[in-house]
């Protein structure tokens, strides 16, 4: 691009030149003494070409090697949580005895370890004479884990998303509320929000898990009860800073009104650090629902989660390692590709950041 | 003329990021006498601040590199100074004022030790041999009540005052050498008057050199006896301040004070802005970097630079208007 | 300062109203063996427990309790007080917490202010990688691996229970990992945005050695904030014994919060949650304090001088 920019310089400034010679003089001559008219396209070089701040933000984002391979991790497990369930052919929740706590097997990557054989290095299939492969083995139960980590990943990102988003909702209204009338109306919000902010998170949880039926939705509404003070708390952070912006005096005192404020000025600057939030609100969410199940106070069988399959995978850990490893490899990679994404996203929308 | 006691000779500084390199100094040629001061003025990112901080080798080691050039401080070479070397070059000959004194001063260090941490380190003093210094050297920048306030932390102080204290920061050790970068810039004006007030009648005391780093033309007058005007990393002229105020030879310069109002000056005579605004460094063309702001631009200014030309024993210049094949256009400049 | 006091109050309060209310709506009986006591028997045990009482009633004996220090008597271990159960099951906890906190501060800050010193070096990335590692890999799952590689296969330490100091190791080791990740990223901002400051400038203008810089301007400077992140790691600490303790079997207070939880005891549950909410907010209390005695800039009494 810059090369570009260069090219466009260069043919100003031949065109600048264009009556004497296309190209530059070879040596100093008496002919070059000459006087010439001042060119105001080559005063004022405005440095790097005009883009809008999302479009750059975005192009700085893509420039960070780590957040370019966490949003590559995300998508690819997101999309294993969708299809993912369906590719092995088997429902997470059909018991087969005969199948029960069969290591991973797949054709071809033996050597990576998926090669059938249990803890005393016996190959399982061939001794109980199965020959359909398990790719990521069975429970105890005989249920086909592939199947049951692929569903679990989409249920715990499910949550994860339901939670982060209603936290978004509130926070937003409240946060935005309170900064936008300021005053009473403020104060006595913020009383509220120090008083919340006092209690530990996560005891809230469990109280509320203890009461409501564990389930989908009682995990995602345990979550958001406290959940949403932090987004309440940037939103309002960010919106009186703005505020108090001359930008934001001046277009009052040209007349804007309060809508054209929040919608012009008020929200499109308040949204970096919005979203900021909002990506770290996921990854905590999902290690608050694996942290529930793992308690105890989680889904119920045959629901499966990635905290319940490690749960699960817990108690057989020293015989069936493998039960452990799967959902345990997968909730890292999504909790460290979450982590790094909402990192990224930090630096590359921080103007301060910017060389 | 006197032996200099800090010289530099075709200084190039440059700064590397991740994929360009930025060519912050260009070429920078002068030399301090003792107990003078010298100004050098430019707009921002002329590069003025990078060479003060290369004097001391204050740079960001890992970004800006020193490419070309030496610096001699007492007829030593300080690039070649190790670590240990530099320590005792810095603060104890030579002594550095920033601009904001909001942020020059440690918040969290009551303001009696970061005086006294000068002295421990270069003068060997005892604790109350420190104490007492750092009480007298409160005492000479104006601040009263010294010996209480030396316990006060900076942010119990008012700007000006402040600035008064990283002064005394930088004389504690009787430099011979005092880099001043816009001591005044952050000020209220009638703070800035008192705090160059007190540089004046310091220097008076001690003897310092000072550099004073300003874009500030009203400022150069008050205090230089030459002037260094920079322009995108080059010295385009260097000379006796009354020389450069009453008969200025680079278009730049003339640009600049007849850009400053003057109370001396004639009534009817107006303002004159310069056109446009410094370029970009990192993509300066071949030629005066100034040509495309220039009225007395000509055709040879676009494609080749100027060499310094000697006007007298200490005024220089680099303009192709100097060149004999351009006298036309020079009577144009001097009218 | 009387102002924090009172919203450490009005909290406490809240907390307390809310989990008795809470607890209240619980399905099930609090009573272990409630399905072989006949109409009679059961009644007495309401009465012993005072729970014939209205509810109105019940909540403002309670908070009279709470006054005076006591958090009643537990459900399910006839004839203790859920005081002696949390004074009992307290030490273990506070011993490989404090040892948590401790090693993660310690071993996060060389790895900070290795990071920020060696800015953009291997070094930097190294430190960096594993922060982020550390505080993405849910706790259980790495205490699970800690368990069982250096417990079960390698077997250089014991993998459970609660026998003599070596028993103390792993858990700590588990739970010092999210404390190092976090000190570490922090630390490492810190030290990173004290270094561009002009200040540091000035230090080094004076000649004063880089290691005096360093030491004397940065690291002081960077350090003071640190204490506010002691109520964040406190709560972290807090959450990961609870599971922790699950899994080495260390007998903690956050084990017994799983168990009581398990087998519906409710008062035990409403009494370690209380502790554990006061221990929080004295820990957000007393940072504000230090935090106000370590920056100059900000006066005892809580208000920001600037």
């Amino acid at each position: 691009m810059s090369a570009e920019l260069g090219k466009n310089e260069s043919t100003l400034v031949s065109q600048v030149h264009s009556h004497s010679s296309v190209f530059p003089p070879a040596e100093v001559t008496d002919d070059l003494f000459v006087h010439e008219p001042l060119d105001s396209r080559l005063q004022e070089q405005v440095s790097g070409q005009t883009v809008s701040v999302w479009k750059d933000a975005w192009r700085r984002l893509l420039k960070n090697r780590g957040t370019v391979i966490a949003m590559c991790i995300i998508v690819l497990i997101t999309l294993l949580a969708l299809i993912g369930p369906q590719l092995s052919g088997l429902p997470y929740d059909e018991q087969n005895l005969t199948f029960s706590n069969l290591p991973p097997k797949v054709a071809g990557l033996e050597w990576l370890g998926f090669d059938g054989k249990d803890a005393k290095g016996i190959d399982q299939y061939e001794a109980r004479g199965i020959t359909e492969h398990f790719w990521f083995g069975t429970d105890e139960f005989g249920r086909d884990l592939w199947t049951r980590v692929w569903k679990g990943t989409q249920i715990s990102l499910t949550i994860a998303l339901l939670a982060a988003l209603l936290d978004l909702f509130i926070g937003v209204a409240y946060g935005g509320i309170s900064a936008f009338y300021g005053g009473k109306i403020d104060n006595v919000m913020q009383r509220i929000i120090e008083v919340l902010v006092g209690i530990p998170n996560l005891i809230v949880i469990i109280l509320f898990i203890l009461i409501l039926d564990p389930g989908i939705f009682s995990i995602v509404l345990a979550m958001i009860v406290t959940g949403w003070v932090g987004m309440a708390r940037v939103v309002r952070g960010q919106m009186m800073q703005i505020k108090a912006q001359e930008f934001v005096l001046a277009s009052r005192a040209l007349g804007a009104s309060n809508s054209r404020l929040i919608v012009k000025h008020l929200l499109p600057n308040a949204v970096g650090p919005i979203l900021v939030t909002l990506m770290f609100t996921i990854p905590t969410a999902i290690f608050f629902e694996a942290f529930l199940s793992f308690i105890g106070l989680g889904l119920q069988p045959p629901l499966a989660s990635l905290g319940v399959l490690i749960q699960d995978g817990y108690v057989s850990m020293r015989y069936f390692t493998y039960k452990l490893v799967f959902p345990g490899i997968v909730i890292s990679a999504l909790m460290i590709s979450f982590n790094l994404l909402a990192d990224g996203l930090r630096d590359a929308l921080d103007p301060r950041m910017k060389k | 003329m006197y032996e200099p006691i800090l010289s530099v000779d075709n200084l190039h500084v440059s700064f590397h990021s991740q994929n360009r390199v930025v060519k912050a100094v260009r070429g920078v040629s002068f030399a301090l006498q003792k107990g003078e001061t010298l100004a050098i003025v430019g707009e921002s990112g002329s590069g003025k601040s990078v060479t003060a901080k290369s004097l001391m080798r204050m740079l960001p080691a890992q970004t800006a590199k020193i490419t070309e050039g030496a610096i001699r401080y007492d007829n030593q070479d300080v690039l070649s100074f190790s670590p240990r070397e530099l320590q005792k070059l810095r603060g104890k000959e030579i002594s550095m004022v920033f601009q904001d004194p909001m942020t020059s001063l440690n918040p969290t260090m009551k303001i009696g030790r970061q005086i006294m941490e000068g002295l421990a380190k270069h003068e060997k003093l005892t604790k109350s041999e420190a104490k007492q210094k750092a009480i007298q050297m409160l005492e000479m920048v104006g601040i009263p009540q010294a010996a209480e306030r030396i316990d006060a932390y900076p942010h119990q102080f008012s700007g000006g005052m402040r600035q008064r204290v990283v002064i005394a920061i930088a004389l504690a050790c009787r430099p011979k050498v005092l880099i001043a970068d816009e001591p005044t810039t952050a000020l209220d004006v009638t703070i800035q008057a008192q705090i160059l007030d007190l540089m004046r009648g310091l220097q008076k005391q001690t003897g310092t050199s000072i550099i004073l780093i300003t874009h500030d033309l009203g400022v150069v007058a008050n205090m230089a006896q030459r002037v260094a005007v920079m322009y995108t990393g080059e010295i385009v002229e260097i000379g006796p301040v009354h020389e450069i105020f009453t008969r200025p030879q680079h278009p730049y310069t003339k640009g600049l004070l007849q850009s400053m109002p003057r109370l001396d000056a004639d009534r009817s005579e107006p303002l004159v802005p310069i056109p446009g605004s410094p370029p970009d460094v990192t993509r300066l063309m071949g030629g005066c970097s100034f040509a495309p702001r220039c009225p007395y631009v000509m055709r040879v200014c676009h494609h080749f630079s100027p060499q310094s030309t000697s006007l007298g024993p200490e005024h220089q210049v680099s303009c192709w208007l100097q060149d004999r094949r351009a006298e036309e256009m020079r009577r144009s400049f001097c009218s | 300062m009387l102002k924090r006091v009172g919203y450490m109050l009005v909290t406490l309060f809240i907390i307390a109203t809310a989990t008795f209310f809470l607890m209240k709506t619980l399905p099930g009986t609090p009573f272990t063996n409630a399905d072989r006591l006949n109409e009679q028997q059961l009644e007495n045990m309401k009465a012993k427990y005072g729970l014939d009482q209205p509810v109105a009633i019940q909540y403002v004996r309670y908070l009279a309790n709470l006054v005076q220090g006591d958090l009643g008597m537990s459900f399910k271990f006839m004839g203790r007080s859920v005081n002696e159960v949390i004074f009992e099951r307290i030490g273990p906890s506070a011993l490989i917490g404090f040892q948590a906190l401790i090693v993660g501060t310690f071993v996060g800050l060389g790895l900070g202010v290795v990071s920020a010193l060696r800015h953009n070096s291997i070094w930097d990335y190294t430190s960096v990688t594993l922060a982020v590692l550390g505080m993405s890999i849910p706790s259980f799952v790495f205490a699970a691996l800690l368990q069982y590689y250096l417990g079960l296969k390698w077997g250089l330490l014991p993998p459970a229970l609660w026998k003599g100091y070596e028993y103390t190791i792993l858990p700590t080791l588990a739970l010092s990992v999210t404390v190092i990740a976090t000190v570490a990223r922090f630390i490492r901002t810190e030290m990173l945005d004290v270094i561009s400051q002009d200040y540091v400038m000035t230090a080094r203008a004076k000649g004063l050695s880089e290691t005096g810089v360093i030491v004397k301007h940065v690291l002081r400077n960077a350090l003071i904030p640190v204490v506010t992140m002691l109520g964040p790691l406190a709560v972290n600490i807090m959450t990961g014994t609870l599971v922790i303790e699950k899994i080495f079997s260390v007998p903690g207070l956050g084990e017994q919060f799983t168990l009581s939880i398990v087998v519906n005891d409710y008062s035990v549950i409403m009494g370690i949650t209380l502790f554990y909410s006061l221990l929080f907010i004295l820990m957000v209390f007393v940072v504000d304090i230090l935090y106000g005695l370590l920056d100059p800039r900000i006066s005892v009494r809580g208000a920001k001088a600037k």
